[in-house]
């Protein structure tokens, strides 16, 4: 098959060892959203971040897919959330739709992305960028346990490496 | 329930529809009387809002629990009048702060 897999240019993004940087976001469950920071979360445990492109494309269905499947939170007692540009009300559909045991953080305006160093400047879309696919794993607080960085587009994270930091926390 | 009490959690929550002009009327009380609260949004479709059935009883917004005094309540008629009542400048608290007294009552 031919087809080209973009690569990404170099990114100074935050790594391991690294405290992550704290922000607040809509958080959306299954019932409503609320402002809330991600060191209340992480006050709470272990907490698992995926960065994922916009809800309806269907990177952001295939790692939400897999991900649930591996049922990490109840398995591994980590919190896990998600965070993309997409509005609540796209979260609360896609967690409804797909049937997600994960809450997800609404941030259109990408500015986390921005502080993490993992903007994705779409192509073909003026004006708007996205997160690159990104994977935290951060301790309770918010040390950077483990770090994945998409350096391709599209890319996939590599849910074993992921499901053996969590195992390691 | 799969949310954490937020480190910041006030008193108040409300239950909220963005751009629900009965929600506002809520919203624009407890800033006036300087209330601090969180914002809970739920969605449009009134088949959607579980949480404000099991919490309040009624799928109508806006909702607002008070965990200071133990009121849960709807309809922004009365929630203004509680708010009034219980914040206004002849009301029995003059913040949530201060709502830590178990003495000082609630309303009917």
């Amino acid at each position: 098959m031919d087809f080209d897999v973009t690569e990404l240019p170099p990114t100074d993004h935050v790594a391991v060892g690294e405290t992550a940087p704290d922000f607040e976001r809509p958080l959306v469950n299954e019932e409503y959203w609320e402002d809330v920071a991600l060191s209340a979360l992480t006050d709470d445990g272990p907490v698992v971040l995926v960065f994922h492109s916009m809800d309806g494309a269907f990177p952001a269905t295939y790692v939400w897919n897999e991900i649930d499947e591996r049922a990490w939170a109840d398995r591994l007692e980590v919190q896990l959330v998600g965070l993309s540009i997409s509005t609540p009300y796209e979260h609360a559909d896609l967690l409804a739709d797909r049937g997600i045991d994960a809450r997800l953080f609404s941030d259109p305006a990408n500015g986390v992305a921005e502080a993490y160093g993992i903007v994705n400047d779409l192509d073909g879309m003026a004006g708007v960028s996205e997160p690159r696919p990104a994977v935290y794993v951060l301790e309770a607080d918010r040390t950077v346990a483990y770090a994945w960085v998409a350096e391709e587009w599209p890319e996939f994270p590599p849910y074993d490496d992921i499901e053996d930091a969590l195992g390691s926390l | 329930m799969t949310e954490g009490a937020p480190a910041d959690h006030s008193a108040i929550t409300l239950y909220r529809l963005q751009a629900c002009p009965f929600c506002e009327r809520v919203v624009r009380r407890l800033r006036e009387y300087d209330v601090p609260f969180d914002s809970r949004f739920v969605e449009p479709m009134h088949s959607d809002r579980d949480v404000v059935k099991r919490v309040a009883g009624v799928r109508t917004v806006p909702v607002i629990v008070d965990e200071a005094t133990g009121v849960t309540m709807a309809e922004s008629g009365r929630i203004v009048e509680y708010l009034d009542a219980t914040y206004g400048d002849d009301g029995r608290r003059r913040s949530a702060d201060e709502a830590a007294d178990p003495t000082a009552g609630g309303a009917d």
